[in-house]
Parts: C-alpha cells; structure tokens; sequence
C-alpha cells in the first residue's frame, strides 16, 4: 500500500493535475470569501463551506479518473497485480493518496478561519470542525465513487463523465425527492442524498448518522472497486 | 520449482489452455513455444496469479498461487508481454517504486545497482521512462521483474523489441540468470528457444504439443541424417568420388556457395557414420574440405511440423524455402512437394552439366 500511496503521489505532484485541483479550488473559495465575507464583513462560515459542494462534484472525478483506468490501459495493472500485494492494499493506497490531494486543497479553510477570527474574535468553531469533518468525509465518498468507476473502465474520460453523474445522482436525489408522493420512498431518497446531509453540519447539527452515512459509502465504493479487480481475474 | 496441474482456461466456450501439464525444475530454462494465441501469456498468466485458472493448479515452490497469493508472488520476478511501466516516472523512481512495492529486505542501493548492471541500464537511470527506446523499455522491465532476487523468473517474450545485440545480450544474461533462478521463458523466436532453452514445451491450441529436452526434440525427429560439405576439387569428380562410399544413398552438388566451389548434400544411410571414410578419401586425392556439418532438423522445422503440420498449404512454401536455403532437411513435407522439388532440380542440373561439357 505504501509504495503505491507513494507513486501516487509522486504522480499527482509530478503532472499538473494536483497544482490544476488545487488553485481552482482556492480560487473558487476564495471567490466566494471575498465577495460575501469580506465585501459584507460577515463571519458567517456556512456560505464558503457549501458553495463547495459544486466544484468537489465537478472537480475530484477529474482528481481520480486516471486512477485504474489508466493503468488498465497501460498495462501496468499486470505489475501490481503480480506483485505481493494486496487488491485492498492496492485500492487503499490509491485512495488515501487522492485523499491528501483533496486535503491539500482544503487547506484553503486555513487561511480564511485564520483571517476571520483575527477580524472577528471569535468564530463558532464547534461549527466549523463539525462541518470540516464533513467536508473531508463527503471528499471521500466522491473520491470512492470515482475510484470504483475508474477501475470500471480503460478511459478516463468516461470514468470522469460516469463519476460526475453518479455523484450529481445523489445530489439531484434531493431535489427528486421532493416529487415523489410516495412518502416511504421520499424518505429514501431524502436519506440518501449527499447535499442535505452535508449542508446540516454547516448549519451547526452534527448528525451522527450522516457521518455513519458517509463512512458507509466510502467503504462501500472501496468495497466495490476490490471486487472489480478480483472479477476480473476471474473473467470468463 | 514449478508444478502445473492440469491446468485449464476456460473463456466462454473456448479453452484457451486446455488441461496443461508440466514441471520445472530449480535451475532449468524452460522454453514456451506456440503460435500467436496459442495460450502462452494466458498460462504465464496464471502461473503468476494475474488471472486465475478454471480448473487445474499451479504450485510456485510448493506454494499454491490461488490459496496463498501473496506467498506464491513473492517467488515469481514477471515480465509481461507488454512491460507494466510507468511512463511518467524515471528509471530510478520506477526501480525504487517496484522495490518498495516488493517489499524487498535486500540492501536498496546495492540491490538496485546490481540489477541495473545486470541489464545494462545504469546510463539511463535518471531518464523518464517515456523518452526511453523500446529496447530501453523492454530492459527496465526485466530489470523490475529482477527486482528482489525472486528464485523464478517468468519472461513473456523478452527480447522483443531489442535490436540484434541488445537480443545476444539478453540471451546471454538469461542463460547466466538460469544458473540460479528457475526461468520460463516465451518466445516466437525459435531460435532465441533453441540458444537459450534446456527444455522446450510446444504449445499449440491450448494444448502441450511437445515436451522435451532442444536436442532429444531435434534428435527425434530427424530420423535420416544428411552431410552437408563443402569441397573445393573437381565437381564431377568428387560426385563419383562420394558416390563410391559404403552408406550413401545420393548426393546433390549443385549448389554453387563460393566461385567454382560447390556444396554435398550427401543422404547417409541410416545409422551410417561415413565422415571419417569420407574425410580419407577426399584428402588422398588432394582436394580440400572447407566445412563439413551434420544437417539436423532445426527447431523451427519441428515447431512447423508439430503445430501445423497436416497444413499442406504451409509446407509447400516452406519446401520452396528449403529450396533456396536447401542447407536444412526438410522432414515436416509430405512426399509430394518434395519430389516435385527433385523433379524440378533434374533438369537443372543437366542443364549445368552440359555448360559446363560445352566449356
């Protein structure tokens, strides 16, 4: 796990696509710290912590596309294969290292809480862990998505489309839900969905069972990706 | 060691390995031989736990590659068909990558400069993988399946790529590696098999077609033996001359190899051994022998027989090509084309014969 965490890495920092990933992200929020917190001298945190979710849905399939699909393509899956590793091993070490790309990009927080607690003296910081831990978890979860779909596919433009769609899914679900008159399957999908769970903990309620939510879902794409390379193996 | 039971690879309908059998011994260069297709990578495949088998086994040391994986991967250096490699990372990031991802316990530094040394890529170290040429490749590829000292190596067509030095090089480093690891190597190359190969196992159609040692194979097969010389004298002369020995059944000068010197293609009886008599008789009357060989099958003879051989299509272009060479006996043809060939070279000869009476 370690040496493909490491080579992960390496090529995330190598090519331009973690520089890319994470100027478009401290762009985008700081675009939004400008424009509402400083032009309006609010310290409200809720705003810069949801407005977010749009370019996470956009952005990590983009993050994690390549991750299978191109050694699929390249062939280099025979490597990892054949070595003495584990398939979670291999899974895992993609994942986490796609997790410390997003991690560097939401260390854009920093700078912001720093700037506004010194202008406001206090921050509700209950809040803000709260909704970080979310943040990280719902990072995750999309990350997962996009890693199951990339083991999926040999193109990267596919398993970038494919992921968008699967994680705007879960976020329109919300919205769909509000068309169902079956209240039973409403719930479900309410349940589901992505956006309200994670825009609670930016209102200040930390909701134990979406945390629970998102681990779940993070394991379970994970889960899901192993499976994939285990079938393949034993295509026929 | 390497055990495969009755291996099988089912794909649908088609078995692409069907109920394969063989042992390698610590310490032999086993040879895979087979048309395109005809199941090689697939079995590499499966003896390196990349797929898995339908039915059947493969124990690597005694060591079940499906029931304990990782156990079983850490035995095996594989070099794919295509060298799984990393296109954006240098050669040195790469080597350190596959290393960690071994996880070897050998001194890193060391461990890696050997390897490097081995297959002669310490001057491009420092270069990214990508601008590498495809012999280069082809080299950093063995060089990770080196990685780890594993005590068998599985090279899917390892000279691929590599231009004819580069290919004596590598041969010539297997054969050296063979000395302590266990090798199973693929080739299309028939002679690559024949130079470097203890043991050769024809594969055709998913099926062993042969298993036996390069030379008990070449042996077999051919049955009749042949002598190929080359005289410098008299041609018509040293016709009659040869005519006249105890055990020769014909022979056949008309091959002219150098200016006014000419090649004997003399069939011997079976079991007769006339060189010596021969090598008497054509040195009391004062002509000189240039070069005098045995003609015995080659491997790619007996890989045409084997796996084509009721193709009747193939074996008459590959008698017109014997024709040209006409240095190799053709066994594998069925009677006809041959004697359309002696039919053919009849009237050739008698043309040849007369110039020279008008001269």
């Amino acid at each position: 796990m370690g040496a493909i965490f490491k080579r992960e890495m390496k090529a995330y920092f190598t090519s331009p696509i973690a520089y890319i990933f994470i100027t478009a992200f401290f762009l985008y929020t700081g675009n939004y710290f400008v424009n509402i917190n400083m032009a309006y001298g609010s310290t409200d945190t809720t705003y810069i912590f949801t407005s977010v979710f749009t370019i996470m849905m956009i952005l990590i399939p983009l993050m994690t596309m390549r991750l299978f699909s191109e050694e699929k393509k390249q062939r280099t899956d025979q490597g990892l294969l054949t070595a003495p590793v584990s398939l979670g091993g291999i899974v895992a070490g993609k994942f986490f290292a796609a997790l410390c790309v997003f991690l560097c990009a939401i260390s854009v927080y920093i700078p912001i809480l720093v700037v506004l607690h010194t202008l406001a003296g206090t921050l509700e910081w209950a809040t803000i862990f709260g909704t970080i831990t979310a943040l990280i978890l719902l990072g995750a979860s999309f990350i997962s998505i996009g890693i199951f779909v990339s083991s999926l596919t040999e193109s990267q433009i596919v398993a970038a489309i494919v992921s968008f769609v699967i994680i705007m899914f879960f976020y329109m679900l919300d919205l769909l839900a509000g068309n169902v008159s079956n209240e039973f399957l409403s719930s479900i999908m309410k349940g589901l969905a992505f956006y309200t769970r994670y825009t609670e903990f930016a209102s200040g309620i930390f909701n134990i069972g979406s945390i629970v939510y998102f681990l779940s879902a993070i394991f379970i794409f994970n889960f899901l990706t192993v499976r994939v390379l285990e079938k393949r193996r034993w295509a026929d | 060691m390497i055990e495969v039971r009755n291996l099988t690879k089912q794909y649908g309908s088609k078995k692409a390995v069907d109920n394969i059998s063989f042992t390698v011994n610590d310490g032999e260069i086993l040879g895979f031989l087979g048309p395109n297709g005809a199941g090689k990578s697939t079995t590499m495949n499966m003896l390196t736990g990349y797929i898995s088998s339908t039915s059947g086994e493969a124990l690597i040391n005694g060591i079940n590659i499906l029931d304990e994986p990782m156990k079983a991967k850490k035995e095996i250096g594989y070099l794919p068909e295509i060298p799984p490699l990393y296109l954006d990372m240098t050669v040195k990031e790469y080597l350190n990558f596959v290393y960690e991802l071994k996880k070897c316990s050998l001194p890193r530094k060391a461990h890696l400069e050997d390897v490097c040394g081995l297959v002669k890529i310490t001057d491009v170290y420092d270069r990214v993988i990508r601008n590498l040429s495809k012999g280069y490749k082809q080299r950093v590829g063995l060089a990770s399946a080196l990685i780890g000292n594993p005590p068998i190596l599985i090279l899917d067509e390892p000279t691929v790529g590599l231009d004819p030095k580069q290919i004596i090089e590598i041969r010539t480093l297997i054969k050296k590696l063979g000395k302590k690891h266990t090798v199973i190597l693929s080739s299309h190359i028939l002679s690559e098999i024949q130079a470097v190969c203890d043991r050769v196992i024809i594969i055709n159609k998913g099926k062993i077609a042969a298993d036996d040692t390069t030379e008990n194979l070449t042996e077999n097969i051919t049955a009749d033996s042949r002598l190929i010389m080359r005289i410098d004298g008299n041609r018509e002369e040293i016709l009659k001359l040869i005519k006249t020995v105890p055990g020769v059944i014909s022979v056949n000068g008309d091959m002219e190899r150098e200016p006014g010197i000419y090649d004997y293609e003399i069939e011997v009886k079976e079991g007769c051994d006339i060189r010596r008599e021969l090598f008497k008789r054509i040195v009391a009357r004062n002509w000189v022998i240039l070069g005098m060989k045995k003609d015995e099958m080659s491997l790619e003879d007996i890989f045409l027989k084997i796996t084509m051989g009721s193709d009747v299509k193939i074996s008459v272009k590959k008698s017109d090509e014997k024709a040209e060479k006409s240095d190799i006996v053709d066994e594998a043809d069925s009677a006809g084309p041959e004697k359309a060939e002696e039919t053919a070279e009849a009237p050739a000869e008698n043309e040849e014969t007369k110039k020279e009476e008008e001269e």
